[in-house]
This record gives C-alpha cells, structure tokens and sequence, in this order.
C-alpha cells in the first residue's frame, strides 16, 4: 500500500480500497476541507485527486518493479471542477494513461454518492527522476 | 453549525456590498474553513490583483524526505488568490465557482519558506472571469508555479444552497 505525506493525513486523506490495481483515496466533509459554505473547497478537491494522482502512478511502478528506485514530481495539473463538492465523503482515483522511462501522464476522477457523476477530473504529468542514492 | 450560519450570513452581506474591499474579505474569510486550516494570509491587492500567502508547517509537507510543502496547499492558494482576484477587477464580490484549474511546478519550493500567490484577473465577461497567477516563495521573479483558471459567475442562491 502507497503511504501518504503529512499534508495528506492532516487533510483526513485515506487509501479506501484497491480498483482494477488503483488505490481509491477518500476523504470525509469537514470543517479543515470547507470552501464557500456547505461545499467542499476546490483546492482541497485539488489536493485529493493530486494525492490520488500519486497514489495511481506509484502502485503502478510498483507492480513494474522499479517504484523503490525512481522519485516522482509533478509537472503540472489541469483540473475540471464539474460539480460543487458536497457535504460529504470523495472519492478519487486515477488511471495511467502512459508510464515511460522519464514521464508519465495520469488521469484521475473524483466522485461522491453516485459514481456515474463525477465532482472534478484532472490529468497531471509526472517527472520520473531516479532517486539519489546515498553515498557508501 | 452556529458558525456555519454565520459564515453563510457574512457571505451573503458580502454578496450584497458595494465598495467591496478585498483585504477585509480575505481577512474574513480566511479564517475559516479549508483557508483557515492553511492559515492562509492576505499579503496585498491592487485594481486587477491579490496576494495571498500559506506559511511552511510540517503538517502540510508533501515529501517527507525533502520536507517541500505539498502541492495541495498552493492549488489551494492558488484557488482562493486568482478568484479574489477577480472580486478586486470587478470591484464587487460575485459569486462563482472553479471551472477550470492549471498549474505548472516550475520548480520545488524551498521548506520552510511562506509560499506567495499572486494572481490577476486580465478579463471578466458576463459569465466568466478569466485568470492568471504565480506561486512564489519570497523572489516574485523565480516563482515556484504557474497558473491559469477560468471562474464561472453564477447566481447567489446556486453559489450558497446544494442543488
């Protein structure tokens, strides 16, 4: 299982459950994630599909074998807010369009209740760096 | 829930107000919900500008390893500055909501520096302000991310009460 950064844990981020080999990060309604009154905020909307973004990209270099050795960094983010955030738990998770040796393009959806609705999407490009090794 | 209808009540003032004055509202605002959880601050604004800033706190470090803040809080950021921003343009706050969100890292922050938003509204139609911003962490000229949003100004009433 991917673990999740400080900004993740104090933002009530969660793995939820695995779909078709992606962890789905959740997140419940609460005052810290509260944008206009009664909705969720879009950068803390923003936040979870970047975190599920991440998540998405490492369970799948892991499965390739090579997640240990790289570090990822985001390139960009292009985020579709296409509905208000409820009050709520979200949902996000992503799909790897394309993992190559130094860039890799993911897609992510967040949703609520119903599935087939969709509160946000993004699609993020990532910087595969190999990590630094210490000294010996 | 005594505070949330207060905050709802401050907003709809807000709504209605003439001569609508951006540091005060950021002020406000601030200290609630998401923003306040970032403890997010108005720094300055001008006709068509705003800067906002999140200090570093550990709590919000994306990497532990590095200890560079998340990306999460400068969407935020970033959110909230190129929105006011278009409040400052239109001198009234109109009520909108996020229609599109990109941002560029050009860079990593540097931990333990207070990341500065600061965002400009170059054009407002009808029904949609259209923005542009920067992330920096103490040089404007070596910013840390790039943005570009579009906000969709809607009706009080859709902006305040779920459908």
């Amino acid at each position: 299982m991917v673990a999740l950064p400080p900004y993740a844990l104090s933002m009530g981020m969660f793995t939820d459950h695995d779909e078709n080999g992606a962890p789905v990060i959740a997140m419940d309604f609460s005052e810290r994630n509260t944008g206009r009154p009664g909705y969720l905020h879009g950068g803390a909307i923003g936040g979870l599909l970047e975190m599920a973004g991440f998540a998405t990209l490492h369970a799948h270099l892991e499965r390739e074998g090579i997640d240990a050795q790289v570090r990822l960094k985001p390139v960009n983010i292009s985020i579709e807010f296409l509905r208000g955030g409820l009050p709520e738990r979200i949902f996000a998770t992503g799909e790897v369009v394309r993992a190559g040796r130094r860039v890799a393009n993911v897609r992510v959806e967040a949703w609520q209740a119903d599935r087939t609705k969709p509160v946000a999407s993004c699609w993020m490009n990532f910087l595969i760096a190999p990590k630094k090794v210490a000294a010996e | 829930m005594a505070e949330d209808r207060e905050h709802a009540a401050f907003v709809a003032r807000m709504i209605k107000e003439e001569n609508f004055d951006p540091q005060r509202w950021a002020k406000m605002i601030n200290f609630r919900g998401h923003s306040g959880f970032l403890g997010m601050q108005y720094v300055a604004h001008g006709d068509d500008w705003i800067e906002l800033a999140v200090p570093w706190r550990e709590d919000l470090v994306g990497d532990p390893e590095t200890g560079v803040m998340a990306s999460g809080p400068i969407i935020s950021l970033l959110d909230n500055a190129t929105s006011m921003s278009s409040a400052a343009r239109m001198k009234k706050f109109r009520p909108q909501v996020t229609l599109d969100l990109r941002i560029d890292y050009v860079r990593a922050a540097v931990p333990g520096r207070t990341i500065v938003a600061r965002a400009e509204c170059y054009q407002t139609t009808r029904s949609m302000a259209f923005v542009r911003g920067i992330a920096h962490d103490g040089d404007l000229t070596d910013p840390v991310a790039h943005a570009a949003g579009i906000f969709m100004l809607v009706e009080a009433p859709q902006f305040m009460k779920a459908k």
